[in-house]
């Protein structure tokens, strides 16, 4: 049984009515890309916009307000003053690979966004690999943050670069193994049969100890993947300026901001599908109602969002050889101890099945 | 060819960048010439001069009263402070004994700009070091003594409420009780600025043992105010050469002998702990007496040289004052705390990462008008 292809089945068959089945096929690929860069663009506005208001909260402050209801047409228009801004560079920047670098961010993040299950049904493409493939995508991005930093000719993007580059190949062992200590139970990548397992109890829940320890250390390593506070070595305003984007201006810097809002929906939004059920709503209360389950995902991934803005708007920045000890000698000691923990209560079936 | 000569034939040369003059960590337009090598500083290298303004040289052309006007621009956070230098350079001078009155009011409003200024810093240090709601939480509480600032005197920032011979006006009516009300409101928030941010293990991890500066260190290199006692240098000017109303008053001068980064920051908590204490002993009973005692229109100091030094929120200033019996002054000198604690700044941030090198400036509290002049 694929219930999940039901989103490509639907526009397909509705394109086949009037033209021949295989342009049929790539005119609802065209669809389907579509309709995902609205929502690319939609969320990451949205987030931008989620990120003020929340520092505001933080911070004593109101926030924007002033442009529509609540400030809600705000980012709007700051992206309209991005899309009509100059694009500057500088004039000994090595000119292909710095203009190719923010395409890389940009796809890396909305690539990773088309495997999620938003709802029964609404998924892009459902891959037998969907974890490997999460992970495999979202590390294309860092060449982008490396070639910008090394192509833009300046000094502080390339400390920038590098300590980005240093710090996502670190990070990402923790991420993949933290996921992987979860794949243990379900016994599947492929993220339509993660979400079938959880119809049991929450991962976060069947897991117990071993989860909730792989689910903080995943959400350490995931702020760090996207290079946020505490995090945010790469771009560490007191220390380097703006960091590997110093040289980006008007909308090859937006696909950098965007691209960073996305990645941290994303790992919020891996979160969710790994830990929380995706989609499922708690003790299967809205069942009957496929479509709801768009409002519970959005809703969990929501509150991991908040988690992670409110990691930024409260912790120092680590230094660079803190970050690396504490990736190095901390968090993948105990990770690899705990995926054997997770092995054994998998063998031994103490996981907890409702 | 073995890897040796290997090595000897790559051309190696040092990192060097440009840290400012416009730079988010050098708080105005201080501008650091670093050679790093990797993250590692190797050296640090000042270079100052961008908001340079003959401050000295001008006052050479001006009477006394228009100099105190200037010493609002050097550091603009003590405003208050460097004004009563220059005007109690002048009463040595000139003899003049100012009332009790004068000199309370004096000390109060100095220990409020101290705690104001402390504020600042604190909301700046925590985004130096990458936590931005610091900022938020110190201002709002600053606000709260430039409103009281506004009130008595008109100004908030560049007070100019010290003139040679006392005050410009009396302190107004709300004055007291706002201040009472500052204390009560600030003494419930500053156990809040440990629990954001001294408490974090991120930031002990970043300050403790970082930014080291040994006790000679700080004598030789002339560090004051906090920088100096936070490496266990008593060199308060408040407790050894008390000036207004400072005999009066019993408060601790916070000594911290470890030296880095955490002690410096530890020393300013603490230091607004006890100016809190401070303006609590003078407060309520602020006497009675004239606002300012009557100088000539043109105040012309006796022939000889004169020098008066006080303890701004960042350290030591002193003013010396050369004087040919004229109305002017034939030189002056600002010995500014900046300049001197700026000095320390390679010997402490080599052999860091650029980011000890952030963290430990924004524990010297610098204000680059108060080095430049």
């Amino acid at each position: 049984m694929n219930i999940s292809l039901n989103i490509t089945e639907t526009i397909t068959d509705l394109l086949v009515g009037f033209m021949p089945e295989g342009v049929a096929k790539i005119g609802a690929m065209v669809v389907i890309a579509l309709i995902y860069l609205a929502i690319f663009a939609v969320a990451g506005l949205y987030l931008v916009l989620l990120e003020r208001k929340v520092a505001a909260w933080f911070q004593l402050r109101i926030g924007p307000n002033r442009v529509g209801y609540w400030g809600l047409l705000q980012t709007m228009a700051d992206a309209l003053k991005l899309v009509s801004k100059e694009l500057t560079g500088t004039e000994k920047a090595d000119k292909f690979l710095y203009n190719l670098a923010p395409y890389f961010v940009i796809i890396s993040s909305l690539m990773a966004l088309s495997v999620f299950p938003f709802t029964q049904g609404f998924q892009a493409f459902d891959i037998n690999i969907g974890v490997f493939f999460l992970i495999a995508i979202s590390s294309i991005g860092v060449i982008g943050i490396l070639l910008g930093g090394y192509a833009s000719n300046n000094k502080f993007a390339l400390i920038g670069a590098m300590r980005s580059g240093v710090q996502t190949i670190s990070y990402e062992l923790s991420v993949s193994l933290s996921l992987v200590t979860m794949v243990l139970i379900t016994g599947s990548l492929q993220l339509s049969e993660i979400v079938e397992v959880q119809k049991s109890g929450w991962l976060i829940l069947q897991g117990h100890v071993p989860a909730v320890i792989a689910f903080v250390i995943y959400m350490i390593a995931g702020t760090a993947e996207t290079n946020r506070a505490p995090f945010d070595m790469v771009e560490a305003e007191s220390e380097l300026g703006a960091g590997f984007h110093t040289e980006y201006s008007g909308m090859k810097f937006a696909y950098f901001f965007l691209a960073e809002f996305i990645n941290m929906f994303i790992i919020a939004a891996i979160a969710t599908t790994v830990f929380f059920g995706a989609w499922l709503s708690p003790f299967g209360i809205t069942e009957s109602i496929p479509w709801l389950g768009v409002f519970w995902f959005l809703g969990k991934t929501f509150v991991l969002v908040f988690l992670m803005m409110w990691f930024r708007w409260t912790f120092p920045r680590l230094r660079v050889d803190q970050l690396l000890t504490l990736e190095w000698k901390y968090l993948l000691p105990l990770n690899l101890l705990n995926i054997v923990l997770m092995a054994l209560i998998v063998w031994l079936e103490l996981t907890i099945q409702f | 060819m073995d890897t040796n000569s290997a090595n000897s034939n790559l051309k190696s040369e040092d990192y060097f960048i440009n840290m400012g003059p416009q730079h988010p960590a050098t708080h105005g337009v201080l501008r650091l010439l670093l050679t790093i090598d990797g993250e590692i500083i190797k050296k640090v290298e000042p270079d100052l001069g961008y908001i340079h303004r003959s401050i000295e040289k001008m006052c050479e052309r001006d009477s006394y009263q228009q100099i105190v006007h200037l010493t609002d621009r050097m550091d603009y956070l003590s405003s208050h402070i460097n004004n009563e230098a220059v005007c109690l350079t002048v009463e040595n001078a000139l003899q003049l004994e100012v009332s009790d009155r004068v000199k309370v009011i004096r000390t109060i409003i100095g220990e409020l700009t101290r705690i104001a200024s402390h504020c600042l810093w604190w909301g700046v240090m925590g985004m130096d070091v990458g936590a931005l709601t610091t900022y938020f939480y110190g201002f709002r509480d600053r606000e709260m003594i430039n409103d009281i600032f506004e009130e008595t005197c008109g100004a908030r920032l560049t007070m100019n409420y010290n003139i040679p011979g006392g005050l410009i006006f009396d302190i107004h009516p709300n004055f007291v009780k706002r201040t009472k009300d500052f204390i009560a409101h600030f003494k419930t928030k500053l156990p809040e600025y440990d629990r954001l941010l001294t408490g974090n293990v991120i930031f002990q991890k970043r300050m403790k043992g970082v930014g080291i500066l040994s006790k000679e260190d700080a004598i030789s290199f002339g560090a004051s105010g906090p920088v100096g006692r936070g490496s266990g240098y008593s060199c308060d000017v408040r407790k050894h050469h008390p000036y207004s109303a400072y005999k009066n008053v019993t408060f601790k001068e916070s000594l911290k002998a470890e030296g880095d980064s955490l002690a410096r920051y530890e020393v300013r908590i603490q230091e607004m702990w006890e100016s809190m204490s401070i303006i609590e002993q003078l407060i309520d009973n602020i006497p009675e007496g004239a606002i300012k005692e009557t100088t000539n229109a043109v105040i012309k100091l006796p022939k000889g040289e004169f020098y008066q030094k006080v303890e701004t929120a960042r350290g030591e200033l002193g003013v010396y004052v050369i004087s040919t019996g004229t109305k002017n002054p034939y030189r002056l000198k600002f010995r500014s705390p900046g300049f001197s604690n700026l000095s320390l700044l390679n010997h402490i941030a080599v052999g860091g990462k650029i980011g000890d090198l952030v963290a430990s400036m924004a524990t010297l509290d610098l204000v680059i008008p108060d080095i430049d002049r």
